[in-house]
């Protein structure tokens, strides 16, 4: 039988987080990009778009992500369209990730005072051109902590993916335990590693946070 | 190629379903209470407890928040029987969500803790109560009152993400679905029909939720 040294476990596990920080990433931007879109639809003018963009956000946020893997996954391919893991996974990540994306920057947006919406109505103002020039500009400022605080749960979303069998830090976990027979140190380096991506987020978010509050308190 | 939709069949595995919901509820039950406690015994500690015992605690509650649930999970459920603990899935479920929501909640409950005007602890002081007691008596109640929704979603967060005991044979609703699933090869409405119910267990438990903390909480006449 192989002998395997804490090097050999390491090694593989590192190798497969690639696979998380890159599916991280890609959930993050595209996510992202649809949750600004989601975030229009949701502040808009016109009701039956409004009423869209709540349902899509109530229906991601309240049912689990692993569902929304296995639709992705086994859901789609009935329809004939052929769907590897990795399709599947960054799909259900990116439209999960924008319905709470577009839902925290909806609560900055709405942070805004309302005579900033009204004076640059008095400008002469479209709606886009407002939130071009003048809304996004102060909401960004408020929205990053928070962004930056979701996407640690962004990448604790990923794991989820090795249920559907894209081959990342959890499915390579796995993997590692069943050829070596070592669950405690493996999950345990699993863990460790999930830790020193996530952790770094969390603490800056924190900080940012603290940051903004005494930006705000000096005004 | 289309596809036919067909949902008939289900009614036939309406017990494995109906078996699914309950686990699920059990577990959130189980979880959502324990978890609760462990959360406040943290946020005790945290925010009032002895200085030895706030890096331990703040240690727990850091290494549990930066880590993907699905992990903790198979630490405790793989992991921990190399140390001569043996678990059974429900039982190591039950510990994965209590431990999980128990470094969730603290957070939560020590923002509601440390926001209690300062005067509140004094004024316990001043009727000779120790601070073990005004902390029971005068702070926590309305701390809990202040964060109890964000305690809510929290909690409906830890139930939608307990769809994952099913990777460690679990019989919850997922495990249902992943049954029902290999069994008929029909993925689609398999999945569609749990996440519905899911979707409608998170509604009802916002609104139990809602409905427990009126009791807890009841208004007071004079503010």
């Amino acid at each position: 039988m192989t002998e395997f040294t804490l090097w050999d476990i390491l090694r593989n596990l590192l190798l497969a987080t690639r696979w998380t920080i890159v599916l991280s990433l890609v959930s993050f931007i595209g996510g992202g990009a649809v949750g600004l879109l989601l975030l229009f639809a949701r502040i808009s003018t016109r009701k039956a778009i409004r009423t869209f963009a709540r349902c899509y956000i109530e229906l991601f946020q309240g049912t689990p992500l692993l569902m929304q893997l296995f639709i992705a996954f086994f859901g789609l391919g009935l329809f004939g369209i052929d769907v590897p893991a990795w399709l599947a996974a960054g799909l259900a990540l990116i439209l999960w990730t924008a319905s709470f994306l577009a839902e925290i920057w909806r609560g900055c947006v709405e942070a805004i005072a309302k005579g900033q919406w009204e004076a640059s109505a008095s400008l002469g103002m479209g709606r886009l051109q407002q939130m071009r020039y003048v809304i996004l500009p102060q909401a960004m400022k408020i929205a990053v902590p928070p962004t930056v605080g979701f996407s640690v749960q962004v990448i604790k979303g990923t794991a989820l993916t090795s249920i559907i069998g894209f081959v990342e830090l959890s499915k390579a976990g796995t993997v590692v335990t069943n050829a070596t027979f070592l669950p405690f140190t493996v999950y345990g380096l699993v863990a460790l590693i999930y830790f020193a991506l996530c952790w770094p987020l969390s603490r800056s978010s924190q900080f940012l946070e603290r940051k903004l509050n005494v930006a705000h308190r000096n005004h | 190629m289309s596809y036919h939709f067909e949902f008939n069949w289900l009614l036939q595995y309406y017990p494995e379903i109906v078996k699914g919901i309950g686990i699920t509820l059990q577990l959130i039950l189980i979880g959502a209470v324990l978890g609760i406690a462990l959360g406040i015994a943290c946020a005790w500690a945290r925010a009032l407890g002895p200085a030895w015992l706030k890096p331990i605690v703040a240690a727990y509650v850091e290494l549990i928040r930066n880590t993907p649930f699905l992990i903790q999970l198979f630490f405790i459920f793989f992991g921990l029987p190399s140390l001569g603990l043996q678990l059974g899935e429900l039982q190591a479920a039950n510990i994965a969500m209590i431990v999980n929501l128990g470094a969730y909640s603290c957070e939560i409950i020590r923002a509601g803790i440390q926001s209690t005007p300062k005067g509140q602890f004094e004024a316990g002081a001043s009727l000779a109560m120790t601070p073990f007691e005004t902390f029971r008596h005068v702070v926590l109640v309305p701390s809990l009152q202040r964060i109890w929704p964000a305690l809510s979603s929290q909690v409906v967060i830890v139930m939608l993400g307990s769809s994952v005991v099913s990777q460690i044979a679990a019989e919850d609703l997922t495990f249902a679905a992943n049954f029902i699933q290999s069994r008929t090869f029909r993925a689609f409405e398999a999945y569609m029909v749990s996440t519905a119910i899911y979707l409608i267990l998170a509604i009802l438990l916002r609104q139990v939720l809602g409905i427990v903390g009126s009791f807890i909480f009841p208004r007071r006449t004079a503010r």
